[in-house]
């Protein structure tokens, strides 16, 4: 259903694309390659023209990976300590002391799913959400498709996630190995699907965020702190189910949440447990096409003008 | 019928003063209480009281303003214009940086913009990588890149460095390598600002004989804006000269290079001010005036190109027993140092002066410059060992008018004549017997 919805749209902004190259030019008999305006149109993503700088987004995608880690002791070990220690922590507070319980999941598995999926959804937004702040110097001397920055940090964000997947893989074929009652299932095949869609929304939220912040730079406080906020509604170490029996007044918080439903959909990818949420993921993909559209808007509205206000 | 591969319509570029820069939501939240208890915008006070004379527009000012031109496919264009005329903002436009806030611009090529050598270098990579990160964001493909990496890391001079990460490099290698993946980049329009201004003077020559081959073989359409005017006058073969945000003048090079530094300030006749006095160590020494006088003994900004030039430097000595000469230097319109000379004969040099007021001149022979306006600097030294305790820069300047006839080079010849200086040689024929 997303993917079509995607390609949809894809194919409606190269359709809008194709007549504006070739602006006749009555003088000669040449046409004009393109055109600078004081606006861009609403909804344009100039697509050809990302596809045209591909190798820059490769290369920054490269410049990211390779550069993160670099003049650090631990490299790229970083990524597995992270997801590790905060799920230790997780099955302790959470699980332990808390008493959530997690079915017939080992808890420590069941945050550690819950926690590579979120972190991903988490280091796209921030990332993206400081787009103008963090390549000001670099938009204000070159032209190139703006898009491609935060394009390039939720690619390479996915490096990063594939890393935690294998860790998380490590750990389920121990826990396999010991009998634990996990499983795949035919679901599991459509797990790369959740990730775009955390990408895109992630993505889009990150836009959003990032043409307001050029304007207002005390959102990027409240990005910070907010987000640690909304992992308490996206049922990371929690069953979907366990809020509405256990809160029944504050279930509406999390049922609203789409990113709760991608966090539950995972865990039932990736270890059977809970339910798929189908008319939950149907009511994120909605949300998603629509936050990455009015990401998308506010982006272009910003694009072009922000270098004079930063 | 010209072929056009870019054309400006009607651009401009307002910017709003006061108001940008505050920048945080609660003062949008005050300016939007105020509003709707029907009271004025407080931080627009900001912008009047900076300039009354102009109440009620004073925040918003035009820094481009109905900007036309079209550029032919090949063509050299310079954009010349004073600082604030509006240069760096049609840059920005033109290389899509910002956008105008009216008008457009249409681009029959490819465009790729230098406002910066080395845009999105990354220290932790190495010189390699940088060439690959820097030609892409310069708008070139991976393949480009690779088919060029031989002859952009020689053009560097950098080939040993090439693996190490950049952050190892000297600020000189650093803008080598930068320059190098600049000079390779091949789009049909190349936007160009004051990036020669970089390196060591070898790599200098090296990199405008690079810009001349560029723009001369290549067919190349380049946009260029620079403050040095013999490099404008070498590469360009058209220009633009911009005043307040306007095209005060369009068309060729030298014709407008004449027209940007006919207002330039030069003066015949300087009264040192204190302030320029304090900032040298001199001590004993004091320079009081400075004249430019003819040959009918009047001080003078216009000479003729075959008359004397004497130039007399009024000082007062404030401490005995110094020793020391006289120099000065001079320079033509494009900064190009045409000489400096220096009084190696001065009674100064074994006598010291008693305290108080003198004059010393120097004669600038005709039939030495050819014709333009130059500026000289004035310098106090001592030999043993040699040391400049005094120099100032734009003392006095002058015009050299050309003129025929039997006493000058040119005689009666009419075309252009070429040439720094104008002397007369003497010329011999000597018969095989």
């Amino acid at each position: 259903m997303f993917t079509l919805l995607a390609q949809a749209y894809l194919l409606v902004s190269l359709t809008k694309f194709n007549p504006k190259t070739m602006i006749p030019n009555e003088q000669t008999n040449t046409t004009w390659l393109f055109e600078i305006t004081p606006k861009n149109k609403f909804f344009s993503l100039n697509l050809k023209e990302v596809w045209q700088y591909r190798d820059l987004l490769f290369l920054f995608v490269k410049r990211d990976i390779v550069t993160v880690y670099k003049q650090t002791v631990l490299g790229p070990l970083w990524f597995f300590i992270q997801p590790l220690f905060t799920s230790i922590t997780f099955t302790i507070i959470f699980n332990n002391v808390a008493g959530i319980t997690t079915g017939t999941v080992p808890p420590f598995l069941f945050n550690l799913a819950s926690i590579t999926v979120w972190n991903y959804f988490t280091s796209c937004l921030n990332g993206t959400s400081n787009t103008f702040a963090n390549n000001a110097g670099i938009f204000g001397k070159v032209y190139f498709p703006r898009i491609i920055a935060p394009l390039t940090v939720v690619i390479s964000n996915l490096a990063k996630f594939l890393i935690q997947v294998f860790i998380f893989l490590c750990f389920f074929i121990y826990y396999y190995s010991q009998n634990a009652s996990i499983s795949f299932n035919s679901a599991t095949v459509f797990f790369p699907l959740i990730v775009i869609l955390l990408g895109v929304l992630g993505l889009g939220l990150g836009m959003m965020i990032s043409a307001l912040v050029t304007k207002y730079r005390d959102l990027t406080y409240l990005i910070g702190f907010g987000v640690q906020l909304l992992m308490y509604i996206s049922a990371v170490f929690f069953p979907l189910q366990l809020i509405a029996i256990k809160m029944p007044n504050y279930a509406w918080l999390v049922k609203y949440n789409p990113l709760a439903y991608c966090i539950e959909a995972t865990r039932y990818m990736l270890l059977s447990t809970g339910e798929f949420p189908i008319w939950g993921m149907l009511y994120t993909v909605t949300i998603t096409v629509s936050v990455f559209l009015i990401g998308l808007l506010f982006f272009n509205h910003t694009e072009k003008k922000f270098i004079d206000t930063v | 019928m010209k072929d056009i591969i870019l054309k400006a319509e009607n651009i401009s570029k307002q910017y709003r003063l006061g108001v940008v820069g505050t920048g945080s939501l609660m003062h949008d939240l005050n300016r939007w209480w105020h509003q709707i208890r029907g009271k004025e915008d407080p931080y627009l006070k900001i912008g009047e009281t900076n300039d009354r004379s102009t109440k009620g527009e004073s925040d918003y000012v035009w820094a481009l303003q109905d900007i036309n031109f079209e550029i032919g496919r090949g063509e050299v264009i310079g954009i010349i214009g004073k600082n604030g005329a509006g240069k760096s903002t049609l840059l920005k436009i033109l290389s899509r940086v910002t956008a105008p806030t009216t008008g457009s611009i249409k681009f029959g090529g490819r465009v790729a913009s230098l406002l910066e050598v080395g845009t999105g270098f990354n220290g932790e990579m190495t010189g390699r990588e940088n060439i690959y990160l820097n030609g892409a964001i310069l708008g070139m493909t991976k393949k480009e890149i690779t088919s060029k990496l031989d002859e952009i890391i020689e053009f560097s001079g950098c080939q040993r460095y090439i693996d190490t990460p950049v952050k190892r490099y000297s600020s000189g290698m650093y803008v080598r390598l930068a320059f190098a993946v600049a000079a390779f980049l091949e789009p049909e329009i190349l936007i160009i600002d004051e990036v020669l201004a970089v390196g060591d003077a070898e790599f200098q020559k090296k990199a405008i004989g690079k810009m001349q081959d560029i723009s001369k073989t290549g067919g190349r359409t380049v946009l260029f804006v620079s403050h040095n005017m013999a490099a404008v006058k070498s590469l360009c073969t058209r220009g633009i000269l911009l005043e307040n945000g306007k095209v005060k003048y369009e068309g060729s090079i030298d014709h407008i290079i004449e027209r940007y530094l006919e207002d330039e300030k030069t003066t015949a006749h300087r009264i040192l001010s204190d302030e320029i006095i304090k900032n040298h160590n001199a001590d004993f020494i004091k320079l009081i005036e400075v004249k430019v006088i003819n040959t009918s003994n009047a001080i003078s900004i216009n000479h003729g190109i075959a008359d004397d030039i004497n130039i007399e430097f009024t000082y007062d000595i404030l401490k005995e027993n110094e020793l020391f000469t006289h120099g000065f230097n001079l320079f033509n319109i494009e900064n190009i140092h045409i000489l400096s000379s220096h009084d190696k004969r001065s009674l100064t040099l074994s006598e010291a002066l008693p305290i108080g007021r003198y004059k010393k001149s120097v004669i600038i022979p005709g039939n030495l410059l050819a014709e333009g306006s130059y500026t000289c600097s004035f310098a106090i030294m001592r030999y043993n060992p040699f040391f400049v305790e005094f120099h100032e820069m734009n003392i006095v300047g002058f015009n050299i008018i050309d003129e025929f006839g039997d006493k000058t080079v040119r005689g009666n010849y009419f075309g252009h004549f070429p040439g720094i200086i104008r002397p007369e040689l003497t010329w011999k024929i000597k018969s095989n017997e």
